[in-house]
């Protein structure tokens, strides 16, 4: 972190931002799940991240997505990197505008510890899955599944198979439309795990006695 | 002895294949993913990926959105 930035991740929890900082989390996608993962893993302290996504934001996108009036007709991933500086002008971005193939997982996806899948597709998270697995098989997958309709939170859920963890309900499709609360949800929980496997990760080459963080002068827990 | 999900527990066969497991349990959705322990089977491979005895097999359901 430079000195002219304030610490933001005074209150995260203990020992976590050591890990973090130094961890690259690729997101294939930027809509709701992309652009919603990726804010929750800035605050979470996560150092790089690389974007992938070819579209530009339109307004229907406003409704789920992490984008503003302003952003209409930008690249998604510009406009997103704008945003998540200002959060954390430390971050290191990876912005990729293109349509990602499995051809080019191996290349894009290299730096990357860890992928959020954010795709929209129910195909191309398929092949996404196994264009990861297949290039990178120590390594893990964040998907969602099934982020549609309205309510019904009992129904989201985690399940995981080895390097695999797949979040949502499964069975919703956007047909039923698309809410903000409940997307944001799925994205956030997909942010949570990739920060849990992380953690899990990190915990086994973090130095000792790596810094606990501390409040800021003057600001309560 | 198959366990599908962490539920269903299937009868094995020899030479039984994800795909034979997959026709077993009913599976006709196509947008799938599948692991056998904890190995992710590309889908091409469905029909020639032997299922082993005692294995742990997870089909996760690939919903559209995000």
């Amino acid at each position: 972190m430079s000195d002219l930035t304030p610490n933001i991740f005074g209150r995260n929890a203990p020992g976590s931002t050591a890990i973090l900082s130094e961890a690259t989390v690729a997101v294939a996608g930027c809509g709701g799940l992309g652009s919603n993962a990726a804010v929750a893993l800035v605050r979470a302290g996560v150092g790089t991240l690389i974007l992938v996504d070819p579209d530009v934001v339109e307004a229907s996108n406003l409704n789920r997505q992490h984008f503003f009036q302003a952003d209409i007709g930008r690249p998604k991933v510009e406009a997103l990197a704008d945003h998540l500086w200002a959060i954390n002008p430390d971050l290191q971005l990876e912005l990729h505008r293109l349509t990602l193939t499995r051809e080019l997982v191996p290349t894009v996806f290299a730096a990357a510890d860890l992928l959020i899948e954010a795709f929209d597709r129910a195909e191309s998270k398929q092949w996404l899955i196994e264009a990861w697995c297949r290039a990178f098989p120590q390594k893990t997958i964040v998907c969602a599944s099934g982020v549609s309709g309205l309510g019904n939170s009992e129904a989201i859920k985690v399940r995981r198979a080895g390097k695999l963890v797949l979040c949502g309900d499964e069975r919703s499709e956007p047909s039923e439309g698309l809410c903000s609360a409940r997307v944001a949800v799925v994205a956030n929980l997909q942010a949570n795990c990739a920060i849990e496997e992380l953690i899990k990760a990190g915990r086994g080459v973090a130095p000792a006695g790596a810094p606990v963080e501390a409040p800021r002068d003057g600001e309560s827990r | 002895m198959v366990l599908v999900n962490n539920r269903d527990r299937v009868d094995w066969q020899p030479g039984m294949t994800v795909q034979d497991l997959l026709d077993k349990m009913g599976y006709s959705y196509v947008l799938i993913t599948v692991t056998v322990d904890d190995a992710l089977v590309a889908k091409e491979d469905y029909a020639s990926f032997p299922v082993p005895d005692g294995a742990a097999v997870t089909v996760f359901h690939l919903a559209h959105g995000g």
